[in-house]
């Protein structure tokens, strides 16, 4: 029993950090918290469910299409709503950020209408195999753990011996310096806002499987996520990627025993976390100079 | 232009006598509004003036102190469901219930001012949101806090059986504890304390070193924030008369947020200015969108053809997104920044 709730906080876990990786990407490169993550995920589902239901296209064509979609909001966002603020506070980037969310949810609202919808994947969760000790693991989560992986690799190889990651973390790092080597900084925070945009729409896409599509069901998801990147310290990808896991984890195993404090309880371990360990599990902590 | 000759032009309550003149003009504006405004505004009114209480206490920590809270929800509703249950299940008068709410709400706001010791930016601010999400879930599972349900208000009795029942009645009460509380704060940000916040949110680490303690500066400033909040949920609680768990969430913290930064932060007039701006156009103008002339029937044409009808409620989100994404990239100080400049301008007209 206890495998099969390991198992399955894992693969909710591994969702979370894939979610979590893209509110990451964008921090580590412009330290912007990115308070509408959940909803651009939200709106790039939203257009995969139309050309599925409404032009009824084969599913692989609206997956395309939405991750098309989703790396033009990215990109849109980015050139329209933080490029033109001229030198924001941290607070004027989250208020910028979660005008974004409240717009986007919005426009979603306004198009397809408040109620629930049914959005499938073709891995369901009612296909299940057989591990070794009786323990089941369904198409859903082996998936996950798939894109999650393969998404690590991915991010290990591109930011150790791409150009254009390594362009990403010195922008991190020193912006002016940066610009001064001859790195297009903002060319470089376009990047990451198409990329982050489109990692968290194939997260958003998993959530939407396993839970309802409605312009609001990305909210829950999005705050463990960003739970679990904050964990993990925003900063690191693995990091996240083991902050996501304990998340996963400690949910899954409350919501096991206490299921009406299951919502809350990752909060709670979050902030006496953070308490301890200010800057989270896996980073530094620079001191800020006066 | 706004030149300061002696300490005491810093410390005193009105800059001027000019402004001591529109002051009062203004406030016996506020307490004959009864005879120009028609009656059933005055619903919207308390609404506004319960706000403006939120967004001043609000703007103390944000803007004064520099930390960022996304859990101010759960303050008001500590307020709203403390005052409430404090008077249907302990049989205390309003007059103590309110003031005790509140304490309750500085007490939860000192104990989330403790991280902020340690916390700063995005970590702070999701230690806020955790915090706000707790206390929702929690009156909303707990049958103590009337659960889903929600809470009926008992009547609003001051005491000597001098019960309030119309929204105007209200009105008076909510108006002299907001001009109360607004004077308060205003106090407040000249004096020793206030400066203290002040030094705080240009640098914590230079205001450790010239002698402000940060512990106690720091967990006051949520204390004193979360106080007014409880305050205000607590008339809230009664402006509505019936409430459950549900307007407590993410969202409600977001736009009060909203208030103080379209107002303009770090000060006292722009946080009343954005409560008011904000207000109206949530609980009125927004809501009966379809009924503007003009816009009303071209936006249900654009529904019709592009969008959903039944989705047009949605225009409130989106006007407001749009509102906090262009005030912070063409306006970063607000409303009040917009006012500075039009003072600036006449004086200098012919320049």
């Amino acid at each position: 029993m206890y495998g099969q709730l390991i198992i399955e906080g894992l693969s909710i876990g591994a969702c979370y950090a894939v979610f979590g990786i893209a509110v990451v990407i964008i921090y580590k490169t412009s330290e912007v918290i990115n308070f509408a993550q959940g909803e651009m995920a939200m709106i790039s589902t939203f257009v995969a469910y139309h050309i599925l239901n409404v032009y009824g296209w084969p599913f692989w064509y609206a997956f395309i299409g939405a991750c098309v979609f989703a790396v033009l909001l990215g990109l849109f966002i980015e050139v329209c709503f933080l490029r033109p603020a001229k030198n924001p506070s941290v607070l004027g980037l989250i208020v910028i950020t979660l005008g974004a969310e409240m717009l986007l949810m919005g426009l979603a609202g306004w198009k397809w209408g408040g109620e629930q919808k049914d959005f499938s994947l073709p891995f369901s969760f009612h296909k299940t195999h057989e591990l070794m000790g009786g323990l089941v693991i369904n198409d859903w989560s082996i998936a996950v753990f798939v894109m999650a992986a393969v998404l690590m690799i991915f991010l290990f190889v591109f930011f150790r011996y791409t150009k254009l990651g390594v362009a990403m973390r010195a922008t991190q790092q020193n912006e002016h310096a940066a610009r001064i080597m001859g790195i297009k900084v903002e060319r470089v925070f376009s990047f990451a806002w198409g990329f982050s945009s489109l990692i968290g729409a194939l997260a958003g896409m998993f959530f939407a499987a396993r839970s309802t599509l409605d312009p609001a069901y990305m909210m829950e998801p999005f705050l463990r996520a960003f739970a679990a990147a904050v964990l993990g310290g925003l900063m690191s990808i693995p990091g996240v990627v083991i902050g996501g896991g304990i998340l996963g984890l400690l949910e899954n195993f409350f919501g096991f025993y206490w299921p009406a404090w299951k919502p809350i309880v990752a909060f709670l371990v979050i902030v006496l976390v953070l308490c301890i360990r200010p800057s989270g599990l896996f980073a530094r902590h620079y001191e800020k100079k006066v | 232009m706004d030149m300061k000759r002696d300490y005491y032009e810093d410390v005193q309550l009105f800059e001027s006598n000019v402004v001591l003149f529109w002051s009062v003009v203004f406030l016996v504006f506020l307490f004959t509004l009864p005879l120009y405004a028609p009656a059933y505004r005055f619903y919207l009114f308390n609404l506004i003036l319960v706000h403006v209480i939120l967004a001043v206490g609000l703007n103390i920590l944000v803007g004064y102190t520099g930390q960022i809270s996304l859990g101010h929800a759960g303050f008001f509703a500590i307020g709203a469901y403390g005052t409430t249950l404090l008077m249907t299940k302990m049989g205390l008068p309003f007059i103590v219930a309110l003031p005790l709410a509140g304490f309750i709400s500085a007490a939860f706001g000192f104990i989330l001012g403790l991280p902020s010791l340690r916390l700063e930016g995005p970590y702070l601010s999701i230690a806020t949101l955790g915090f706000g999400l707790t206390v929702t879930h929690i009156i909303g599972h707990w049958d103590f806090f009337g659960g889903r349900l929600g809470l009926q208000v008992p009547p609003l009795d001051l005491g000597f059986g001098f019960i309030l029942k119309t929204d105007i009645q209200k009105y008076y009460l909510i108006l002299i504890i907001t001009i109360f509380l607004v004077i308060s704060a205003r106090n407040l940000m000249k004096t020793r304390v206030g400066r203290a916040f002040v030094a705080i949110r240009d640098s914590d680490i230079a205001a450790e070193v010239i002698g402000v303690n940060l512990l106690i500066y720091k967990t006051l400033s949520f204390a004193v924030s979360a106080f007014y909040a409880g305050i205000a949920g607590g008339l809230f609680g009664f402006v509505l008369g019936f409430f459950n768990p549900e307007p407590f969430n993410l969202i409600l913290s977001i736009i009060f947020l909203v208030m103080i930064v379209v107002g303009g932060l770090g000060s006292i007039a722009g946080a009343i200015m954005g409560a008011t701006l904000i207000t109206i156009l949530q609980y009125s103008l927004l809501k009966n969108i379809q009924e503007v002339p003009y816009l009303g029937p071209f936006l249900v044409d654009v529904s019709q053809r592009w969008f959903t009808v039944i989705g047009l409620e949605n225009m409130n989100n989106i006007v407001l997104g749009l509102i906090m994404i262009g005030i912070v990239i063409f306006e970063p100080l607000g409303m009040y920044g917009i006012w500075i400049r039009i003072k600036k301008y006449w004086r200098t007209w012919p320049f």
